[in-house]
């Protein structure tokens, strides 16, 4: 095994024997191959720098590399974005770990050799974040290789496997160029990701955010905390801010609009799909700290006649998602509430029972206008996991979910 | 369930002007509390600059030099808001804080030496901190067998079990407390005029003695380890780039009320101690007792309260700016926001700093004058090497975008920096030479 910072600097021979110059990089080209090294950056002096491909790597020993030419054989350096720069875009830098879920700093890349025909292709396996490759890269050069190597093997190591290992790189176009996904990253959980996220600066921050698709930033955005919320959907273009607000809970989108300065939410709010936009200015209208204002719209209506049948193929024909059942809210005929049934009851019940039958008792709704107070004492109070918000005239108009409740209530401690 | 809809005519029109005047305070409000919310690191920075430390080279200016030194408080302003306001820009416009920059952009090797320096230098100050408390609680007549070990259990688990904005409020407070230094000045009854006129009209004098104790006051002023607490407070806070203008702002009124603090002390000291021939206090808590007699004992014990203010304000932030900085700078994790098991390098080396800091206080025969010493050579040492670290970082176009230092900004920032380097040597020389005559470090001699 070898580590990036002992090929880095080591002396090159061409196949006579003769020196060339030194290791000043070594390159990954990620669109062809994710894991070898493809490119290696020959210093020489006052003369234009060479580069070797792996091809042309006889042997790889540390300080030391063989070439299977001769130095007429390599070509010149030209910088290319696509090339991923092992020195300079990964050593010292911040990654994310997607297996530990946290963002860390690299210490050094242990690679591994490999001999094809004639050749030697090096392979990034692991990247080294702990006390090992922060040993090494302090005594390289001071102290024997041996020695470091004794020493290292010591000390505690902690590694991560290359395959988990996903880049930071703030420039979505260079992000393309490099063939860079965050598929590791989208499949952890949204929480999960806002809090690596928090610990990003501001333009990583937004390359990070880039490079997920709608949905999942959407998600990811959701659990951010307020500041960083603000801070984020500013940034973006108005059109990619309101795809990703269509994709949240009206509730969240319209905290997030509420927070945004007038001009930004503005534009975003023009951006938006007429119903998504309707939705989010509905809630606008009302008080941060109202029923009002923490409400979500997305509920499931049904009269109070229906029988439990046809609202359970009423929920399956819409596919609802899974977060907004909760409860089903119950109309009169005047369209004014007449209850709720949480969907717990709705399982175990009858198919042909009414829905009217079914109820949550005591009937309990809020007013838009509701102070917050008084929401957190009817959840405390009677252990509701949704309470249906109603307007002036009793129609149900949204509902509050006790995560919703959570997390005002921690805001507040 | 809430109901309370009556709507009347009359009732209406009351309804919609308290709305409108809601929303205007509302406005108003929101205004000031986006400066509020990015308020705070460079306040807190630069008075934390007047720690134990800087307040006995105060003290001793004033007693030996009288008015004749507050000329130089002015340029000290500019320099310390031209370094920190650097600082504050680079944590703004990139979110990182300077440890992390300095491993981004110098490599692992530079970074170590920087940890290494940062760990020796603000260990060297942390004694001095607690010293500083020793000192002051003697006045008020407890013993530092008492107070050094209660006030550093008090300062360890403030840190560690209060959150960061109960933390951030009461060290908000403890800046107030340097307020205790205008009423002994006041107390004092100085010549007003005459300090306003010293204040405006340099009046330099060329004996080693008044150059020396010059040199003093711009390196107790600037400290290294100040430009890292400050950044990371910008970062941790996550001011962004639009609230840039809060942030300078904040820094500009950090660095004024900073030194208008250090132009209470000298005025409050030439008042009293210079003008009745007492120029040789070469010790803060001195100052304070032989107050008594000249302006009271209320001045006294108000001189008394500021040291400890100052003193226990340090000792807080000094080790958890250290092992936040060391931490983040070689990798390991850190914040107050982990466990001790997840951060474990994080807790040790604040807990070591701590308690080998107050603990070298306690040694009944400790070098503390040889350590103070050092560690003031340290400080002299390591300035210039993080003025430079700043100043190449802050003109990386890469890292910096259009935030990059103007040219008259890098003049000023520059020479500002040259001078601060020039003088600094100067007093580390002294230092090693003749410690005795640099008062700042001669100071601790008389700690008990």
């Amino acid at each position: 095994m070898l580590h990036a910072t002992e090929v880095i600097g080591a002396q090159t021979f061409d196949s006579l024997g003769n020196y060339v110059g030194r290791i000043k990089e070594i390159f990954v080209e990620p669109a062809d191959q994710p894991n070898r090294v493809a490119r290696m950056l020959i210093a020489r002096g006052q003369y234009r720098p060479l580069v070797a491909r792996y091809d042309q790597i006889a042997s790889v020993a540390p300080g030391r590399i063989a070439l299977t030419t001769d130095e007429a054989a390599l070509e010149l350096y030209h910088p290319n974005e696509a090339w991923l720069a092992v020195g300079k875009d990964l050593l010292d830098q911040q990654i994310i770990d997607t297996n530990g879920r946290k963002v860390v700093r690299v210490n050094d890349i242990d690679l591994s050799d490999h001999r094809t025909n004639g050749n030697t292709e090096l392979r990034i396996t692991q990247v080294d974040v702990g006390l090992p490759g922060a040993v090494r890269r302090l005594l390289q050069g001071v102290v024997p290789p041996m020695a470091i190597r004794r020493l290292q093997s010591k000390l505690p190591a902690r590694k991560i496997l290359w395959e988990f290992v996903n880049l930071i790189e703030p420039d979505p176009l260079r992000r393309v160029k490099l063939r860079l996904s965050s598929q590791k990253l989208a499949a952890l959980h949204p929480a999960d990701v806002a809090e690596i996220m928090e610990e990003l600066s501001p333009d990583e921050r937004q390359g990070l955010i880039g490079s997920l698709d709608e949905e999942t930033a959407a998600e990811v955005i959701a659990e951010l905390d307020k500041r960083l919320q603000t801070q984020v959907v500013e940034k973006l273009e108005p059109e990619q801010a309101a795809h990703i607000l269509e994709e949240m809970d009206p509730d969240a989108a319209a905290d997030l609009i509420a927070s945004l300065d007038s001009e930004t939410s503005k534009g975003v709010l023009d951006e938006m799909e007429h119903k998504e936009a309707h939705d989010v200015e509905q809630l606008l209208k009302f008080g941060p700290d109202t029923a009002g204002g923490m409400m979500t719209t997305d509920i499931v209506v049904v009269s109070e006649d229906a029988t439990r049948g046809e609202v359970v193929d009423y929920i399956r024909f819409h596919e609802l998602s899974p977060d907004q059942i909760d409860s089903v809210v119950l109309i009169n005929k005047d369209a004014a509430i007449a209850g709720t049934v949480p969907v717990a009851r709705l399982l175990l019940s009858e198919s042909d029972s009414r829905m009217s039958e079914l109820v949550f008792e005591p009937l309990l709704s809020v007013r838009t206008g509701a102070h917050d107070k008084e929401v957190f004492e009817l959840f405390d109070k009677y252990n509701l996991r949704s309470l249906t918000v109603v307007s002036d005239e009793k129609h149900p108009i949204g509902t509050i979910t006790v995560d919703d409740v959570v997390s005002r209530m921690h805001a507040r401690i | 369930m809430a109901d309370t809809t009556t709507n009347s005519g009359g009732l209406a029109v009351w309804k919609a002007r308290g709305q409108n005047f809601l929303r205007r305070t509302r406005m108003t409000r929101r205004r000031l509390a986006l400066f509020l919310a990015v308020v705070g690191p460079g306040l807190i920075t630069s008075n934390v600059d007047n720690d134990a430390g800087g307040i006995t080279t105060y003290t001793t200016a004033g007693a030996q030099f009288g008015y004749t030194l507050l000329w130089s408080l002015i340029p000290m302003t500019i320099a310390l808001y031209v370094s920190e306001e650097m600082c504050a820009r680079m944590g703004v416009v990139t979110g990182k804080g300077l440890s992390d920059l300095i491993r981004e952009e110098f490599g692992f090797r530079s970074t170590f030496f920087v940890m290494i320096a940062a760990l020796a230098v603000d260990l060297g100050n942390t004694v001095a901190e607690f010293a500083g408390v020793a000192a002051s609680m003697q006045i008020f007549g407890v013993s530092k067998f008492i107070s050094v070990p209660l006030a550093a259990i008090a300062v360890w688990f403030l840190v560690v079990k209060g959150s960061y904005r109960q933390v951030e409020k009461i060290f908000l407070v403890a800046c107030g407390f340097y307020l205790t230094y205008v009423v002994s000045a006041i107390l004092a009854k100085p010549d007003w005029l005459l300090a306003a006129k010293e204040t405006v009209l340099p009046s330099l004098h060329f004996n080693t003695e008044y150059l020396l104790m010059l040199t003093a006051l711009v390196g107790t002023t600037i400290a290294p380890w100040q430009f890292f607490y400050l950044q990371a407070g910008f970062v941790e806070k996550r001011v962004g780039s639009k609230q840039l203008k809060h942030a300078r702002l904040d820094v500009l009124v950090g660095s004024i009320s900073c030194m208008a603090i250090v132009f209470f002390i000298i005025v409050c000291c030439a008042a009293t101690l210079h003008k009745n021939g007492m120029t040789n206090i070469t010790d803060a808590a001195q100052a304070a007792a032989a107050l008594t007699p000249l302006a009271g004992k209320w001045a006294s014990y108000l001189f008394a309260f500021g040291l400890l203010n100052a003193s226990l304000f340090a000792a807080s932030i000094l080790p958890l700016s250290t092992a936040h900085v060391i931490c983040e700078g070689l990798g390991f994790e850190a914040g107050l926001d982990r466990k001790v098991k997840e951060a474990p390098a994080f807790y040790s080396l604040y807990t070591g700093l701590i308690v080998v800091g107050g603990g070298i206080i306690l040694l009944p025969k400790a070098p503390l004058f040889k350590i103070l010493v050092l560690s003031q050579v340290a400080n002299g040492v390591w300035l210039p090497v993080v003025l430079i670290f700043i100043l190449l970082l802050i003109n990386r176009r890469e890292l910096m975008g259009d935030h990059t230092n103007s040219w008259g900004f890098n003049l000023v920032a520059w020479g500002a920096s040259i001078i601060m380097i020039i003088l600094t040597v100067i007093l580390v020389y002294a230092a090693i030479t003749e410690p005795a005559s640099t008062g700042l470090v001669g100071t601790f001699l008389h700690s008990p």
